[in-house]
């Protein structure tokens, strides 16, 4: 090196930082084994998992990295009365699991029991630059704090459980660019679903992403969560944020958050993390915040998505035989017709919850939309809290009470309509809008047809019985 | 694990795009703690109308397919959920083999961990298979070793997977006790980790 010339590092992306961090044994030909910080647990995809262990008389190598609680099966109405046997036999099980193997579990009484999603961040579990994994896909929603978060299959779970570990081929990152600012009353959620229609349900497998941008860095952390967690339903399984100011101010004084010293400590490590100037993705896409309206999805995947302005799409405007056999079936599950309003459509049922959108500031949103309003007579809607502690602090603002006068049901915390394993199931033919993340067929019931959108959009459609603009609707009610 | 080396079979065609895990199982048959006994689920909406009866416009109830092992679909098979209920009951099932233009991310590994080979092959190939396939009793075979699949009529493709995979495939690891020789790099791992404060 020529002499008074100092030697730069070469810029790394936060992807590259923490993954180099977190590799414990390198070799040629074979993935990277991965130091996972942290694993959450969910009754549906662990049973069969701490079985494994138990088969082979094997035990869970860091219990206190380990975090239970169960949510997909949880009743959100009379949290005892479990009427499906199986469903109570799999929650038990998580139960007696979590006793053996010594793995602390906010169970169905628990204060902090709610929506893994939700809870993780919420009790500071979730931090910058931890690997996190659980038997979920919508694991990618810690990446909202610059973690590289990622669901895995339940033989995974067991192996992340025995050895703290994952075999890891060193996945390609992509930047996901959002230039400018959303307009007002455009959401994280609106967002997230602009991206997945304009890249399409697989631009991003093979990769982590991660999201950078103007739009971006203006967004809250519960807003950053919205878009994080629908990574998976664009095919990346990891999509994360590098932390910032917003990142440390939301983490300062949870519960397993370091305190005084240590936690200005963390915020210079924490800071260390993010994406340097110049640093080289595998790829990069760009979409501008500006031109993102509020979102309606019309079909059976997440892309099938366009701005509740528009007309729902015909078979002839795909663009390969595959894709116009798709949008045909789509049509007619979903029992639309090509080219009519999606403004036209009716709804028979509201969900508002899912780890997509259910915290604090959606429900606020949501609640803001129906003060003093009613829902529509022909709509059965609901709010189901994402966690324990986000229900108690939307009581104490009387959030419940403007939900409940306007004629919501107020339930318990969990996972509920977004994937109807408990009893909140939107009967066949019947139509939901929903702030969940997946308009799969038969998600929310066989039959069922889903409508993704934001929660003041739900909120909206509750009200009117069909969907309709919000922005329009919050300056000149209807 | 069973090793998978070599598989020849009946092939099944399901020629559509982005079949997600909620349609291979639904999410009320997630319930069980077993891993065994998912195959009676398997695209159950798909399979029985609300009665609990076969739809007969569905292909897979056609007897054709009666006993087929190789699944061939269109891209991105297996996106959404990461629930590995999904291969357990394609497995219990029967199959064996996948084949499709694309897979999603968590789906593939987690046929890989139970023992199931997904095959990807361009676009291409899988149409003309899907083709061969639809006209009924038509058998394919794998050979994990050599990364082709070939027909008696002529028909070759070869195949990419890392080797890591298909090592662990041939082989029928148990990929936990292959991690845990691995033991002291984890224990030096952590403990250098417990020494920065900042975790």
């Amino acid at each position: 090196m020529p002499k008074g010339v100092t030697h730069m590092a070469t810029p790394k992306t936060i992807i590259d930082k923490i993954w180099e961090q977190h590799v414990v044994h390198q070799e040629e030909n074979k993935p990277d084994l991965l130091y996972i910080d942290l694993q959450l647990v969910h009754e549906v995809t662990s049973p069969q998992a701490f079985e494994g262990l138990r088969m082979k008389g094997r035990s869970v190598r860091r219990p206190d990295r380990t975090f239970a609680t169960m949510d997909h099966n949880v009743p959100t109405v009379a949290r005892h009365i479990i009427n499906d046997p199986v469903s109570k036999k799999q929650m038990e099980t998580l139960q007696k699991n979590c006793e053996e193997f010594n793995v602390p579990l906010a169970d169905i009484d628990h204060p902090d029991q709610g929506i893994v999603h939700v809870i993780g961040p919420e009790l500071g579990l979730t931090q910058p630059g931890k690997t996190i994994v659980c038997g979920d896909s919508h694991t990618s929603t810690h990446g909202a704090f610059g973690a590289l978060a990622f669901g895995i299959g339940t033989s995974e779970v067991e192996h992340v459980l025995a050895t703290q570990t994952l075999w890891q081929a060193r996945p390609k990152s992509m930047n996901v660019k959002v230039n400018g600012r959303l307009n007002p009353a455009v959401t994280a959620k609106d967002l997230i679903l602009a991206i997945i229609a304009k890249f399409g349900v697989k631009f991003g497998t093979g990769y982590v992403v991660e999201y950078t941008g103007e739009a971006i860095r203006n967004l809250t952390m519960e807003e950053r969560m919205t878009v994080c967690n629908m990574s998976i339903e664009a095919g990346a399984r990891a999509g994360l944020i590098s932390p910032d100011a917003t990142t440390f101010d939301y983490l300062k004084g949870r519960r397993h958050v370091p305190e005084g010293e240590a936690f200005k400590n963390a915020v210079d490590y924490w800071s260390s993390l993010a994406s340097d100037e110049g640093a080289a993705y595998d790829a990069t896409v760009e979409i501008d915040a500006d031109e993102v309206e509020p979102q309606v999805t019309w079909g059976t995947n997440p892309s099938m998505c366009i701005p509740v302005s528009g007309h729902v799409p015909a078979p002839e405007d795909g663009r390969s035989a595959a894709d116009k056999e798709e949008i045909e079936r789509a049509l007619e599950y979903m029992g639309l017709e090509a080219h009519q309003p999606i403004s036209s459509v009716t709804v028979d049922h509201v969900f508002i919850g899912s780890c997509t959108n259910s915290r604090l500031s959606d429900l606020r949103r949501a609640a803001k939309v129906v003060e003093g309003k009613k829902v529509h007579p022909s709509v059965k809607a609901m709010v189901v809290p994402g966690s324990q502690t986000v229900k108690k602090a939307a009581e104490a603002e009387g959030l419940d009470k403007t939900f409940t006068d306007a004629g919501f049901e107020w339930r318990e915390a969990g996972c509920s309509m977004c994937l109807a394993m408990n009893d909140d199931i939107v009967p066949p033919g019947e139509r939901c809008a929903s702030t969940s993340n997946r308009n799969f067929e038969g998600r929310q019931g066989n039959g069922a047809r889903t409508h993704l959108v934001a929660p003041e959009m739900a909120a909206a459609a509750a009200v009117e019985g069909r969907f309709v603009d919000v922005r329009s609707y919050l300056t000149a009610p209807v | 694990m069973e090793p998978v080396k070599h598989h020849t079979g009946l092939v099944y065609p399901l020629n559509r795009s982005n079949i997600d895990t909620d349609q291979i199982i639904p999410k009320q048959f997630l319930k069980r703690i077993e891993r065994q006994g998912f195959g009676q689920f398997l695209f159950y909406n798909w399979r029985y109308d609300n009665e609990g009866n076969p739809k007969e416009d569905f292909s897979l109830n056609d007897p054709a397919y009666e006993g087929a092992s190789i699944l061939i679909a269109g891209e991105n098979f297996g996106c959404g959920s990461s629930r590995e209920h999904a291969p357990w009951a394609l497995q219990d099932f029967g199959f064996k083999v996948i084949i499709a233009p694309s897979f999603a991310d968590i789906f593939y590994n987690n046929c890989v961990k139970n023992g199931i080979l997904p095959v990807q092959l361009p676009e291409e190939q899988t149409s003309e298979l899907v083709k061969k396939a639809e006209s009924g009793n038509y058998n394919l075979s794998v050979d994990l070793k050599n990364q082709v699949v070939y027909d008696d009529t002529g028909f070759e493709a070869s195949f990419e997977i890392i080797n890591y995979l298909k090592e662990m495939l041939l082989n029928g690891w148990d990929e936990i006790a292959v991690t845990l020789t691995h033991q002291d790099k984890i224990d030096a791992f952590e403990q250098a980790q417990e020494k920065t404060t900042s975790k």
